[in-house]
């Protein structure tokens, strides 16, 4: 071989990463063992593959992502970012790129993806109120402000999806619920449930999408909405949960949105207690409380039910902690890192991932051994989002 | 700058201005701890933003005083558990300054 072919050869790009007939189409392959998890610090995401535990790329230009969280579309294929200075991005998981990003609000905390994956709604702290996008597009379809008082608007928490295209939602500063139908997003109809209790700070549905809870911060006590019967109303359940005890600081705010319903068991952190309450979801009765290692942030059940995860606000965040949801024990108590800010079941619950801020990685745990399967360095991870979330009701 | 909130710290609380490594430690928790509110960049959410120009007209031994013992009736929980009266002072005077960021990662 002639010297100036040879330095040709080496020039070409090496073989493997070839495909037969064309090098710019990549390998195919599908979305369900897909997710993202957030860099808060870094404003990226990384894009992660939950079959080969592991990172197959990095997004950046995310904006702020402290307190980020994501939606699927139905093929899996994109995430929609919801960053906390109201940037919403749209992420293409397969070619691990921007497929789209507007500044839709000056504060927000999260979004929901319609039934039919047509609609993308935001909550916004700054200005209140809730915003609906085209998922395909991202105009803007619907605007629907928290107006409380005339010139004064609420910042909205706890928004899910509900059957159609409705979304649910809660009005921290004005003891509010409101259902929003966005069938015709050019009109869209908003009923309001008032009084239902002191601030409001997260909610989820059940997974039947019949329930709506909303956890509250100014008592000791959750609201709760039949979405099945007519008319509409929100009643207080479990109320007085402290009985008169004083509450211990709140270092952060529960998360309700997760999968804390098992069986017919709904399982929430019980604000200013070191408990997970259990409710059970045919009578909204307290069936229990479980004692915990300090304030139950995220409460999250493993797919099939069996178990109920738990982590915590600082200064106890190093810690996880797992409740076996037929003794209703704590049967596990472990470390996986400084900071655990997030868990993620694979689709089928035989993992969990776990981000641990401070240590800068995320753990894979085998969630019936305790086993750590594998750690993968990420830069201050926070929220961890898979592509399941698209097939479930309320995410 | 550093000298004049230096000398305020040592007037108000001898003795008590946090050493480099716990003011490393104070600049993550504000950032990421105080950040689940008021978000990373300081820039507000559940809790107001804390930027030099939202806290401008705060004086100092007021916010160290919501930070040391919270604000009842609201979300902002005291901090006391976590921290001493100097360094919830230390942290009101670097939040009047603009708040450091936080060291990269990697």
């Amino acid at each position: 071989m002639k010297r100036r072919d040879l330095l040709a050869a080496l020039a070409l790009p090496p073989l493997a990463a070839l495909v037969p007939g064309c090098a710019q189409t990549p390998a195919l392959r599908g979305t369900g063992d897909l997710g993202l998890v957030v860099e808060r610090a870094a404003g990226s995401v990384v894009v992660v593959d939950t079959s080969a535990r592991a990172v197959l790329g990095r997004v950046g230009g995310l904006g702020d992502l402290s307190h980020a969280s994501a939606v699927f579309s139905r093929d899996g294929r994109y995430a929609y970012v919801f960053g906390r200075d109201g940037g919403l991005t749209k992420v293409d998981l397969l070619e691990r790129r921007i497929a789209g990003r507007v500044m839709q609000a000056g504060n927000s905390i999260g979004g929901a993806i319609s039934a039919d994956g047509t609609l993308v709604a935001a909550q916004n702290y700054t200005p209140g109120g809730i915003k609906v996008f085209d998922a395909a597009t991202l105009a803007l379809v619907a605007d629907v402000p928290a107006e409380v008082a005339p010139g004064q608007r609420s910042r909205v928490v706890g928004l899910v999806d509900l059957p159609g295209r409705r979304f649910a939602y809660s009005l921290f500063d004005a003891d509010a619920i409101w259902i929003t139908d966005c069938s015709d997003p050019a009109a869209p109809k908003t009923t309001k449930l008032g009084g239902i209790g002191r601030q409001p700070y997260d909610a989820l549905v059940t997974p039947d999408g019949r329930h709506y809870v909303a956890g509250l911060f100014g008592e000791d006590g959750l609201a709760l909405v039949d979405l099945w019967a007519e008319p509409l109303r929100a009643r207080k359940v479990l109320s007085g949960y402290g009985r008169g005890q004083e509450p211990l600081p709140v270092y952060k705010m529960p998360h309700l949105r997760g999968w804390a319903v098992a069986g017919r068991r709904a399982y929430l952190p019980a604000i200013g207690r070191h408990e997970v309450l259990v409710v059970d979801t045919e009578s909204w009765q307290e069936v229990g409380r479980i004692a915990v290692a300090g304030q139950p942030v995220f409460v999250m059940a493993r797919p099939d039910g069996r178990q109920v995860w738990v982590n915590f606000a600082v200064p106890d965040y190093d810690r996880v902690q797992v409740i076996d949801t037929l003794t209703q024990q704590v049967v596990q108590t472990f470390s996986p890192g400084k900071a655990v800010l997030h868990l993620e079941f694979t689709p089928r619950g035989d993992a969990v991932w776990i981000s641990s801020r401070d240590d800068h990685r995320v753990s894979v745990v085998d969630t019936a051994s305790f086993t750590t399967l594998a750690t993968l360095a990420v830069d201050s991870p926070s929220g961890i989002f898979f592509t399941s979330r698209a097939n479930r009701l309320g995410m | 700058m550093l000298t004049t909130a230096a000398a305020t710290a040592a007037a108000a609380e001898p003795a008590s201005e946090p050493d480099a490594p716990r003011q490393q430690q104070l600049v993550r928790l504000v950032r990421q701890d105080c950040g689940s509110c008021h978000g990373m960049r300081l820039g507000g959410g559940l809790g107001p933003a804390l930027t030099p120009q939202a806290l401008a007209d705060k004086p100092v031994d007021g916010l160290a005083a919501t930070i040391f013992h919270g604000r009842p009736g609201t979300p902002m929980p005291p901090w006391r558990a976590m921290l001493d009266e100097g360094e919830a002072r230390w942290i009101a005077e670097r939040l009047l300054a603009g708040f450091p960021e936080l060291p990269a990662s990697r």
